[in-house]
């Protein structure tokens, strides 16, 4: 039996006139990803692309895994293509859902036919393969409110499909349409939910790590890599920066008030984040803050960090609480990797008892106090490491 | 220069070694249970090894049981002799500083209603051999203590255990856990007067793979692994014969009379170099296996010590490696406040172990106490 994939692309629809450059950046998307998987054709129409195989032998399980996490696709169906014959029809549906059937209560049948041609209207689609099933199934009954399969018949121009349940998509909007920004990523739990979700809205990344060695470890690296590489599942490729940053981090634990130490240390790194952003072409920055999470991240402090961007500063996770956040992190499977037990540049130095609601004026004055700073910015910019990441 | 000081966590597989497990991997790669000749020549590597054992123990071959890691000798030793016992009373006395291998046994045995004893280590990170003697009545039926505890490596009063039985009229079988010691103190059954002895090939330049089980005749350990019946049942599975015959050449190699007095002067140079950095507070007993130093760097978490050195190609270990990202429980059961237990480090030394690498250590180490610190 011959099956070909089904994508719903849902928000694309409310595009107007350039609409169809948007399903081609979708399409181009998710070429990519089934490229290693063998060949594919792909046809839009209304709102559907239908994806299917060149040869017999391409693992179709695989491909609807890899296309469930493309961002522009609200849902995804595998489907059995017959002739357009309602007795084909009939027969095609009992032998392909046949385990999904025998193992519901309940079922209905819903029927599209876009191809008016077709000599039955979709009521009378419905009628005739609704009766034959139950005709093969004993115990079946039909339920059109709540029922455990619906069974899906497409009359189209060429062919008809056939599906039962639709598995969804990953919703947003297609990699690639949103321009380009720039994630501070750390290791913890925040910052890759704070990237996914604004690639979710079709944005292309660039991560920056801060990296303290000797005080941060040789796997807390790794533990970012693996994390976007979860990341990059959806957003597709990431290219990392990796910055040195000890110097930067010494020079204010030596001249700069303890309690300050953090607020500073944010500023510093909105200062390099924005260099290598505007380097790499991207329009905003991305940070996974929640508003009151922890001192630097009041209202205050975000306000002094602010001041040194020199791009938007886009924070998802602003207004969740953590486990809001948490929830999206093991969704999107990175929550084990951002606990393990790394300490990261945030985290070694910590103040006693960090100023909560710093000025920036303070903050500038704060910052002033170390010892030839743009010298550190730009020495840290100069020797930041790039490394490619990409799931598929 | 690569300066490997984490031999309490593993070994380099020695030369001999290397080669015998290669031999008995690509040669010799026989089932030892087979009945033709290629079956044969593998059970003499496998014979060969137990004899090597038997003979550096001073016990006899049939004592000694192979199993696949000296976690695995560990469970059998403490969950066999309890199950062997366990009409004869209810105590079990063990210390507080044992390895997990032993320590989590314990913390079964306590959940199905045993009553524990984990006598804790004095400040000086010594077991006191007068606590051992109180803890030991008439219902214990076990007392497990490990010979050289494997983060300070301070060395535990086994030899005291048959007295203390005796005196209580214990029904109790005596458990050491060697594997710290095994191959590089003098490790005599004579003088131990244990029932049962665990080792472990890879902290003595064998693969990893494979540990040890030393069983006094007489003494029915239960298995809890069951299966085709190797190791006279003990270890069913098919024997680790690489491993195995690794682990038989290096025992063979492990020279004790000469290797010990070196690493005792390395150790009494290692500590020289490190008296003279201020910020090095020694938590090892002075009197510790020489093969094991712990200390603590005031001001450096031990992670971080660890990142700098390891950039250095150094390697050295916080407290025990198999407990990652946890504060080490021997060091709490000594008593060391937090700070102190926070920067500790474990360097753990080899027979292979040179005084250059000792320099090149105690430079890097100090320093990283010139230009490393946390707090603000």
């Amino acid at each position: 039996m011959k099956e070909i994939i089904l994508l719903k692309d849902g928000e694309l629809a409310l595009k107007g006139l350039n609409r169809s450059t948007f399903e081609d950046i979708l399409i181009k998307n998710i070429r990519g990803r089934l490229a290693p998987l063998g060949g594919f054709a792909f046809r839009k129409s209304q709102s559907t692309v239908t994806v299917e195989p060149e040869t017999d032998d391409v693992d179709l399980d695989e491909a609807v895994r890899r296309i469930q996490t493309t961002f522009g696709i609200v849902g995804v169906s595998r489907a059995a293509v017959c002739e357009k014959d309602i007795r084909t029809i009939c027969e095609t549906a009992y032998d392909y859902l046949y385990d999904e059937l025998t193992f519901a209560k309940t079922f209905k049948v819903k029927a599209k036919r876009s191809d008016k041609n077709f000599p039955l209207a979709s009521p009378a689609i419905c009628d005739e393969v609704g009766g034959y099933l139950l005709s093969k199934l004993r115990g079946l009954k039909v339920d059109v409110h709540d029922p455990d399969v619906t069974v899906t018949v497409e009359v189209r121009d060429n062919a008809a499909f056939i599906h039962g349940a639709q598995k969804p998509g990953a919703g947003g909007m297609p990699t690639g349409t949103g321009g380009r920004a720039c994630l501070l990523i750390s290791g913890g739990i925040d910052s890759p939910v704070a990237g996914y979700m604004i690639a979710k809205r079709g944005v292309k990344l660039t991560a920056v790590h801060f990296a303290s060695p000797p005080y941060t470890s040789a796997q807390a690296e790794e533990k970012v890599h693996d994390l976007l590489e979860k990341v990059s599942v959806y957003a597709g490729r990431i290219n990392l920066f990796t910055v040195p940053f000890t110097k930067i981090q010494e020079a204010i634990r030596d001249d700069c008030p303890e309690e300050m130490f953090t607020v500073t240390m944010r500023r510093m790194m909105m200062r390099v984040a924005s260099r290598i952003a505007v380097w790499q072409g991207c329009d905003a920055l991305i940070t996974g803050e929640s508003l009151g999470q922890v001192a630097s991240q009041t209202i205050h402090a975000l306000k002094c960090t602010d001041a040194c961007a020199s791009l938007p500063v886009f924070r998802p996770c602003i207004g969740m609480d953590k486990n809001e956040i948490i929830e999206i992190s093991r969704k999107i499977d990175a929550f084990d990797i951002s606990i393990r037990p790394y300490e990261d540049c945030c985290t070694v130095f910590t103040p006693r008892h960090p100023r909560t609601r710093p000025t920036p004026e303070y903050a500038e004055k704060t910052e002033a106090l170390i010892q030839n700073a743009d010298a550190l910015i730009e020495e840290a910019v100069q020797n930041a490491v790039l490394k490619i990441i990409e799931a598929w | 220069m690569e300066v490997y000081l984490d031999n309490s966590a593993t070994t380099r597989v020695c030369a001999s070694a290397a080669q015998a497990a290669l031999d008995a991997m690509t040669a010799e790669y026989g089932n030892p249970s087979s009945l033709h000749s290629k079956g044969l020549a593998a059970k003499k590597i496998l014979d060969d090894a137990r004899r090597a054992a038997a003979e550096r123990l001073g016990g006899l071959p049939e004592e000694i049981f192979f199993s696949h890691s000296g976690t695995l000798a560990n469970n059998a030793a403490v969950f066999g002799a309890v199950q062997a016992k366990r009409r004869a009373g209810n105590r079990i006395v063990t210390t507080a500083a044992e390895h997990p291998s032993v320590g989590k046994c314990m913390d079964e045995l306590e959940r199905q209603g045993f009553e524990v004893i984990r006598l804790k280590p004095a400040s000086d990170g010594n077991i006191p051999a007068e606590a051992l003697q109180e803890a030991v009545n008439e219902k214990t039926i076990l007392v497990s203590m490990m010979l050289v505890n494997n983060e300070t490596g301070a060395i535990f009063p086994v030899e005291q255990i048959r007295r203390a039985v005796r005196a209580a009229n214990a029904p109790a079988l005596i458990h050491t856990d060697a594997i710290q010691a095994f191959g590089k103190l003098p490790v005599r059954l004579s003088s131990l007067g244990v029932d049962l002895l665990t080792a472990s090939g890879h902290k003595l330049h064998a693969p990893k793979g494979v540990g040890l089980l030393y069983v006094k005749k007489g003494v029915g350990l239960k298995p809890f692994v069951y299966g085709g019946g190797q190791e006279n049942g003990l270890f069913s599975g098919t024997q680790p014969l690489p491993a195995v015959a690794g682990f038989g050449a290096a025992i063979r190699e492990a020279d004790v009379s000469t290797h010990l007095p070196a690493a005792k002067e390395n150790m009494r140079f290692l500590r020289g170099l490190l008296e003279h950095i201020p910020a090095v507070r020694f938590n090892s007993p002075a009197d510790a296996s020489p093969y094991i130093l712990n200390f603590s760097v005031e001001g450096i978490p031990s992670q971080v010590t660890i990142n700098f050195l390891s950039a250095r190609e150094i390697y050295v270990s916080a407290g025990s490696a198999c407990k990652k990202g946890h504060r080490s429980e021997v060091l709490t059961a000594m008593g060391l406040p937090p700070d102190r237990i926070d920067t500790a480090l474990r360097v753990s030394l080899s027979r292979f172990t040179t005084k250059e690498e000792l320099t090149a250590f105690a430079d890097a180490l100090s320093d990283a106490v010139k230009t490393v610190r946390t707090k603000l």
